[in-house]
């Protein structure tokens, strides 16, 4: 177990490495920081000197490793706007998303799984035809034409929800069912599935044969079945919980990460942009590694695996 | 002998298209009847039918009777006392009937609570005497494992030591060693004989091994298409088969002893449930096809006592007027 833990965490740190690199690279040729934060008609000597205080002069292969010992000291550098560390601007914004996402992540779980359940034991029933319908238009819409349907109906037409910005929970309303629809659609349709996929299973019938009743069957013998595929795709919902509203922050001008991540890209912010995506990358590679964890704990035939793996 | 178990008439469709046209069927307390047939030709939808455990796209008419009490249809809480109580049943594939995510110790115990209200240490106790019972080796250990951890024979034991917890007047076998290897196929019948003679239960195995019923039960209904179309003692069907698909399999039998040769196989195939003859199933590939054969299909009648089959020119009639059925 220890080496199986080790395996999955050397992986893990992998991950991440490539991240902050991969995000140095395309940040570093897609354009020159120092002219898009100076304006192209600065004067040159400030141009220059610019450069020189964010070592922009030096050589890519020792701009780089300089950010990455940095990042192992702890220190992911300053914005270039406002010379602020990098960290903090980026911690700032981190409680107005999950003001969004974790509502939204309660909604796709409490909504999506129970969805899919039902749907699933009441298969080809009038209420399974509605909940697959429901879901497949909740998958197939983009979350900015949700977002923006959203707006038309509860703000412009029924002027019931303000359409943007911060100021109070009902605010956050329109954002939250924005994200939370969609994943839910997207939970109900997998969770549909796995049921369907464990219920046709020898065993259940095999439960039912020593008299276990239905419903008992099904809760003691099929949902921790199915449990096992749908954890996957929680795992990955939570893991997006920092990243996932970049569009919908847009839409509804919230100013949470997402936000923060669109500007920044779009000033050549390096430490910014790359701090964030490291925060994103960490939260991912968290939630899968928890993932891990809970599938050993749900299935011993992983377990099996991990054991076997440790030699 | 009383009668543990009749089915009369009964019948089942898949979405419309006939699975079973109408089966008879008594099963005495105590006794050893197999079911016999071609895949497909609907032995194990007779029983999954008469417990009720058919996906509700099945129709299914007819009457299944337990000690003259009518269950088919019945209430579902009356079924799971019936269901692993007084007719428990096992199945073909026993790694994919075992529960992946739960120990067999808590799969049996589980039957133990629900019909003999057994809990805690007492359950796990006798669960650890039914492995013990079944012939599973370190049986007390064993309770802690997984079914992935144990071998195909090992997990059709478990199999068997859940059906044995309810302690069941009946016990519904289907096809208990197709996934196994022969030599463990042999223990597994075995341990079914043993486990009959001790309890008294009655034990229906399903099976299309006639060497396997020859060996384990005194009665065999042959099935051929959703029909019981022969019902005799085993010696019987082995010494003189009265239907000529019942014919057509014996000839098909390797030879218990002496040199294998090669076995002659019936030609053509089964009737696709949704084309089905007028007459009789058979017809299209029997030998002593007459006229009347395609005309109604043929009742199951009495040949000799003891003895029924569904046909018009059952084959000891045949045998009497001279005419050699299967060639050597
Ligand atoms: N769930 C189902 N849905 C649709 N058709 C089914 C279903 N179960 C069985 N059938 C059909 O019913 C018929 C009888 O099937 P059954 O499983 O009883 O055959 P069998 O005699 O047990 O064969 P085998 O030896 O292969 O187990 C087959 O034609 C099969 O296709
Ligand atoms: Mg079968």
């Amino acid at each position: 177990m220890v080496r199986f833990l080790g395996l999955r965490l050397a992986r893990a740190l992998l991950t991440l490495v490539l991240v902050v690199t991969f995000a140095f690279i395309v940040l570093r040729l897609s354009g020159d920081p120092a002219l898009l934060i100076m304006s192209a008609d600065a004067p040159p000597e400030a141009i220059a000197a610019f450069r020189q205080a964010w070592g922009l002069d030096d050589p890519v292969w020792q701009q780089y490793l300089r950010y990455f010992t940095a990042i192992f000291r702890g220190d992911l550098g300053q914005s270039m706007r406002d010379g602020r560390p990098a960290i903090e601007l980026v911690a700032e914004r981190v409680p107005a998303t999950l003001a969004l996402t974790l509502p939204a992540l309660a909604m796709k779980i409490g909504l999506g799984i129970p969805a899919g359940i039902y749907a699933a034991l009441h298969r080809n029933s009038f209420a399974d035809r509605a909940v697959m319908l429901l879901a497949v238009a909740g998958f197939t819409v983009p979350s900015f034409v949700l977002g923006l349907l959203l707006v038309l109906v509860f703000a412009v037409q029924l002027g019931w929800l303000p359409s943007g910005g911060q100021d109070s929970w009902r605010h956050a309303i329109l954002p939250v069912l924005t994200l939370g629809i969609g994943g839910a659609a997207v939970l109900a349709r997998f969770t549909r599935s796995a049921m369907l996929e464990v219920l046709g299973q020898p065993y259940m019938r095999t439960a039912l044969a020593k008299g276990v009743p239905w419903h008992v069957a099904v809760r003691r013998h099929a949902l921790p079945n199915a449990a096992i595929p749908t954890v996957t795709i929680v795992g990955f919902m939570v893991g997006s919980l920092l990243a996932g509203a970049v569009v919908v922050e847009s839409v509804f001008s919230w100013p949470g990460v997402g936000r923060l991540l669109v500007v920044a890209v779009a000033n050549r912010d390096l430490a910014v942009v790359q701090c964030i995506l490291l925060l994103v990358a960490t939260t991912m590679v968290s939630a899968n590694l928890i993932v891990d964890l809970l599938y050993g704990a749900l299935d011993p035939r992983l377990r099996a695996q991990a054991k076997g793996a440790n030699g | 002998m009383n009668t543990l178990v009749t089915i009369r008439d009964l019948r089942v469709a898949f979405d419309g298209v006939p699975a079973l046209h109408g089966i008879d069927l008594d099963v005495g307390s105590g006794e050893a009847l197999a079911l016999v047939g071609e895949s497909g030709c609907g032995k194990s939808v007779t029983w999954l039918a008469a417990l009720g455990l058919l996906p509700s796209k099945a129709q299914v008419t007819g009457s299944v009777r337990l000690d003259g009490q009518e269950i088919l249809h019945a209430p579902p809480a009356r079924l799971d006392a019936i269901r692993g109580g007084r007719i428990a049943m096992i199945f073909q594939d026993p790694a994919s009937s075992l529960n992946p995510v739960h120990r067999i110790g808590r799969q049996i115990t589980e039957a133990l609570r629900l019909h003999r209200g057994l809990t805690g240490e007492a359950a796990r106790e006798e669960a650890r005497r039914l492995l013990d019972r079944v012939g599973m080796p370190d049986a007390r250990r064993r309770l802690q494992a997984y079914p992935h951890e144990l071998s195909g024979g090992q997990n059709q034991r478990v199999m068997i030591a859940m059906a044995l917890a309810g302690e069941p007047e009946l016990l519904v076998a289907d096809e208990p060693t197709t996934a196994l290897d022969v030599t463990i196929q042999a223990q597994i019948l075995d341990l079914l004989s043993e486990i009959r003679r001790d309890t008294g239960m009655a034990l229906v195995l399903i099976s299309h091994d006639l060497g396997v019923v020859a060996e384990t039960c005194e009665r065999v209904c042959v099935m051929y298409a959703g029909r019981i179309v022969e019902e005799t003692a085993a010696q019987t069907l082995f010494a003189a088969p009265a239907h000529p698909y019942a014919a057509g399999l014996m000839a098909a039998l390797p030879p218990m002893t002496g040199v294998r040769r090669r076995l002659a196989a019936i030609p053509g195939g089964v009737p696709e449930p949704w084309s089905m003859p007028r007459g009789c199933a058979f017809a299209p590939r029997c030998p002593l096809r007459g006229v009347a054969c395609d005309a109604a299909v043929p009742p199951l009648a009495t040949v000799a006592p003891g003895h029924r089959a569904a046909c018009l020119r059952p084959q000891s009639q045949v045998a009497a007027t001279g005419r050699l059925l299967v060639p050597a």
